[in-house]
């Protein structure tokens, strides 16, 4: 693990980085970070852990171990990446350990919304192309510019398209992934949409003397 | 893009705004929280000198962590008793209801709030938990965040999201004797995947739909997000009116009258319009058992584990690390697989039902002597009505043993965690490597009562041969 963690802030435009490949589909939430380790009441020390089960596996072979990997900051993986739970102690591992940004043929709806609510940008792209990245053994420090505003990637050699749903892209393009402030701009709309609520007021009785 | 299905109906009525990046701003109902994803969203607010909204929107319960053996405080591990505290401090700082344990209405989140008659039809309901999908056989959009839209939620009572696109997956005939609604979800997955429910809502309609009760809908709704689907949701009927009647929380005396109303007219239109239809045939679905490693890699009780040439070319990858993991063989039988841990609990099949169809098949039978079997109750209310019925007297007497209310080993957050390469059968929802506390650890998803058939065989059984 990276010693100095700063968490990423306002507009992501570009990232510039080397790839880590992890090869696999459904690699879900609970690889990426077991569940002894959500017993937790903050994120910080979840980045040494990230992957532990099966880097105890690998001993000492396994991509995030791998001394050539230890600056790597773009993930490249197969398809339904972040499956199963809704931890968000997964991406927070992933981006602890250094993990800027994402390529993968696919990902897990809730795994998604993470990240993109934590500021890691994921990308799709075709498999063949994705193949083509995680096969390149003998490159084995391949750095990626990753340009949002396209989006594409390129490299020494390589230049291609990816593809990441425009309404992420704007968000990260304008620094308004970090939801919170944006949401609430929107204050008298949502106590308008409170009190327009039909349950609301079914329910009002009940709720105070519960 | 779908048109009148619930889904449509529910997400317009919650919409607040378009945000500026094209996603919509959709307010939640109901939000629901727990120990382990909500001490973080709590400091976030903390950090950003923010309120929590609306309070009276959200409930706690604490379910995670719990040891299910002693529940005495504090308890014997530091961390559990750290994080049970810190949202029992959120809880009272922020006057947020809290079911705490020995309230009698503690319990696993997805438990609680439908036998409280919190969830309702037509809400949006989140909560830091995938398994929020369960909620969705009230006829509720449900569905699970992350920690940081646990905080949006606390902090403005609404999500950013982009909606969803809507499958229905028709469910024709009827289940036959002996295979129940864990069946039904586990060979969905088998058939669709577990990745074809990214982007969708699913919603389950069909006869065989229908004909389930208000707890088998939970199990199919609660495993939506197995097959990739982050909401799964039923439309409201009788049994879903009938079994939220005079529940603590349902709307009472006139506003029954007026709800009843207003949930008839959340219902899918009959010429709604889908993204997706999908058609399943009930009748020919045998009790379903997981071998693999995810919930889409099951069989028949009476089928093979498959060979890898009968796999697509993109199931093959993780079968054949499914294979090397179980190690168990390709062609094998699942049936007669030993097992050696029997589980019995969690927000998928850890109600009231599920320990009465498994005491039916345990009623005057012996676990087999190499088996350990434990029952963890899914609350404080399932297991008083439990005990009240005589049900764990039963498990008793058959060797499970009787526990109290929680996640318990279906991730294995307390001390209920299998050891070694022990093979587990269990009526929970996740078979992920590692998922039940040991990193080689193998489970066997199954209905409670095939769990129940496997405890007094020593191997996977079929259950008909007990209950026919």
């Amino acid at each position: 693990m990276k010693s100095e963690f700063t968490p990423p802030i306002g507009k992501i435009t570009k990232i510039y980085g080397q790839c880590i490949s992890l090869i696999g589909n459904d690699i879900d939430t609970d690889r990426i970070i077991p569940a002894r380790f959500l017993k937790c009441i903050n994120f910080d020390s979840l980045g040494e852990s990230v992957f532990a089960d099966d880097r105890k596996n690998f001993k000492g072979r396994h991509p995030f171990d791998l001394e050539e990997n230890k600056n790597a900051s773009i993930l490249v993986v197969n398809s339904n990446f972040g499956c199963g739970s809704s931890r968000e102690h997964a991406p927070q591992a992933l981006m602890r350990w250094g993990i800027k940004a994402i390529i993968g043929e696919s990902f897990a709806d809730i795994f998604y919304s993470n990240c993109i609510a934590i500021g890691i940008p994921c990308f799709t792209l075709a498999k063949e192309l994705i193949q083509k990245l995680q096969k390149n053994k003998d490159d084995k420090f391949l750095f990626l510019e990753i340009d949002l505003k396209k989006p594409l990637a390129k490299s020494k050699d390589l230049n291609f398209n990816l593809e990441i749903k425009e309404s992420s892209r704007k968000m990260f393009m304008s620094g308004e992934w970090d939801a919170t402030s944006t949401l609430l701009e929107n204050e008298n709309l949502i106590e308008n949409k409170f009190t327009k609520l039909p349950y609301i007021k079914f329910n009002s009785s009940a709720y105070s003397n519960g | 893009m779908s048109q009148d299905t619930l889904f449509d109906k529910v997400w317009d009525l919650h919409k607040v705004s378009n945000l500026r990046g094209g996603s919509d701003q959709i307010f939640i109902g109901l939000h629901l929280i727990h120990e382990v994803t909500s001490p973080q969203a709590f400091g976030a607010l903390k950090d950003k000198n923010l309120k929590v909204k609306f309070p009276d929107r959200t409930v706690a319960t604490v379910d995670h962590i719990v040891p299910t053996d002693n529940q005495s405080r504090p308890f014997k591990d530091n961390l559990a008793e750290q994080m049970i505290e810190t949202l029992e401090n959120n809880c009272l700082e922020h006057k947020i209801k809290f079911f705490n344990i020995g309230s009698g209405n503690q319990g696993i989140v997805h438990v609680v709030a439908p036998e409280l008659g919190l969830t309702q039809p037509g809400m949006t309901i989140a909560c830091g938990d995938s398994h929020t999908s369960t909620h969705g056989a009230f006829g509720s959009i449900a569905f699970g965040i992350g920690t940081s839209q646990v905080r949006d939620v606390l902090a403005t009572q609404t999500i950013a999201m982009n909606k969803l696109k809507v499958r229905q997956i028709w469910c024709e005939n009827q289940l036959s004797n002996g295979v129940f609604a864990k069946d039904l979800v586990l060979h969905i997955i088998n058939k669709l995947g577990v990745k074809a429910g990214v982007g969708f809502a699913y919603e389950f309609a069909g006869p065989a739909i229908n004909a389930l009760s208000m707890e088998e809908r939970m199990t199919i709704c609660n495993m939506s997000i197995e097959g990739g689907a982050r909401c799964g949701y039923i439309n409201p009927d009788e049994k879903t009116f009938s079994y939220i009647k005079n529940k603590l929380y349902a709307p009472k005396n006139e506003h029954w009258d007026n709800a009843l109303t207003w949930w008839e007219s959340l219902k899918s239109d009959e010429n709604s319009i889908y993204d997706d239809v999908i058609k399943i045939d009930a009748s020919k679905i045998e009790p379903t058992v997981t071998w693999g490693i995810t919930p889409g890699q099951s069989v028949g009780i009476n089928q093979q584990i498959p060979l890898l040439d009968e796999l697509s070319p993109n199931d093959k990858l993780v079968a054949e690390e499914a294979f090397e993991y179980m190690s168990f063989k390709p062609g094998q039988s699942i049936k007669d697989i030993p097992v050696e841990v029997c589980f019995i609990g969690s927000c998928t099949n850890g109600r009231i039902s599920d320990l009465r169809i498994a005491a039916k098949v345990l009623k005057d039978k012996k676990v087999s002597k190499n088996v350990k079997a434990f029952v963890v109750p899914g609350s404080e209310k399932v297991a008083n009505k439990a005990k009240q019925e005589g049900l764990d007297q039963i498990f008793k007497d058959s060797g499970f043993q009787w526990r109290e209310p929680g996640c318990s080993m279906c991730l294995a957050m307390n001390s209920d965690k299998l050891i070694g390469n022990q093979v587990s059968a269990s009526s929970s929802n996740r078979n992920f490597k590692g998922r039940q506390g040991s990193p080689k650890g193998r489970t066997l998803l199954m209905s409670p009562a095939m769990v129940a058939a496997a405890a007094i065989n020593g191997k996977v059984s079929d259950v008909r041969e007990f209950i026919n």
